[in-house]
């Protein structure tokens, strides 16, 4: 499988994610500089976390208009698989590849933890590897992660399925207090009609290698894998 | 051509919680303001532009705050427009 990671200037994240799919999943891995539009003949895009541009304006504006973000919207287009994560997953939406926004946490502070999620599907490349309804543990590190969308975008999200991560208890309750930031529908992470495209606030690339202490995001990334590996 | 001033201001659509706006809503509460009932915070953008006529530059301009300057998801824009250098005579 060919990962290609997105390089904005601003980003920090790229390089983490670089580290699960290239040295612990041992897959062709390229760096793509925000300026070039090759993707490199990627299978999978990931548009990493961080601060690209700054975050100048609103989270993730600037970045999509990058001619590397450009490609990855044809690829999505075409049917391709993108992962964005954090700033990845602002820049997701500012694109229009994901609906809705994701706006100032409740409490104004950045949040860094963390934090159980529940997996609300498990028919996706991304999910496939998890148990139906699994409650993992990913580190959450944001100040604009609250998501919002118009009422009837959520449900539209909801009717569709679209919710693929949401935060929740350790015993896997959707509730007010296990909320971090105000999210509506306490929406973690989301995925496009058609499901190649998933955009979560959680870094599953920071939970991926046991030396880290955590391994819950893995499972992530080995299910774009094994789904690469039988299509081949 | 002439240049023109857009003041642009952008404010999150009223559906949106304003936290920033909230907690200084409670400061100026702590200061005394008690009649305070609402603070909504947006920004204001100042862009300087050269277009042949006002009719394109609100048109461009409208362009921008839709792709770039504002988030339609969460925001409103409006602005204002002025001459800054009238075209100058041939």
């Amino acid at each position: 499988m060919n990962i290609s990671i997105i390089v904005f200037p601003g980003a920090n994240c790229d390089r983490d994610a670089a580290y699960v799919t290239r040295d612990l999943l041992g897959q062709p891995t390229h760096l793509v500089w925000h300026e070039e539009s090759d993707l490199q003949n990627a299978d999978l895009v990931i548009v990493p976390g961080g601060f690209s541009y700054g975050d100048y304006l609103r989270c993730g504006a600037i970045a999509r208009f990058s001619p590397a973000l450009q490609a990855t919207i044809d690829h999505a287009q075409r049917g391709g698989w993108v992962l964005g994560i954090c700033n990845g997953f602002q820049i997701l939406t500012e694109a229009g590849l994901l609906p809705g926004a994701l706006v100032r946490n409740r409490d104004l502070h950045f949040v860094c933890d963390r934090q159980p999620l529940r997996v609300e599907r498990t028919n996706l490349i991304w999910t496939q590897a998890y148990a139906d309804r699994a409650v993992i543990t990913l580190p959450i590190a944001h100040g604009e992660g609250c998501y919002y969308a118009d009422a009837e975008t959520l449900q539209s999200l909801e009717e569709h399925q679209q919710i693929v991560f949401r935060y929740s208890s350790a015993d896997g309750e959707i509730t007010e207090a296990a909320n971090p930031n105000g999210s509506l529908h306490n929406i973690a992470g989301i995925c496009n009609r058609q499901g190649n495209v998933l955009g979560m606030m959680p870094h599953p690339e920071r939970a991926a290698d046991s030396i880290l202490g955590q391994t819950d995001g893995l499972a992530l990334f080995k299910g774009v894998l094994t789904q690469s590996l039988q299509a081949a | 051509m002439p240049t023109y001033q857009a003041q642009i201001y952008v404010t999150l659509r009223p559906s949106v919680l304003d936290t920033a706006g909230t907690a200084v809503q409670s400061g100026l509460h702590h200061m005394g303001f008690d009649a305070v009932e609402q603070v909504r915070i947006g920004k204001y953008i100042q862009v300087t532009l050269m277009a042949d006529d006002e009719a394109t530059a609100r048109q461009q301009l409208d362009q921008m705050c839709d792709q770039l300057l504002t988030n339609p998801v969460i925001e409103n824009y409006r602005f204002d427009l002025a001459v800054k250098t009238p075209a100058i005579a041939p």
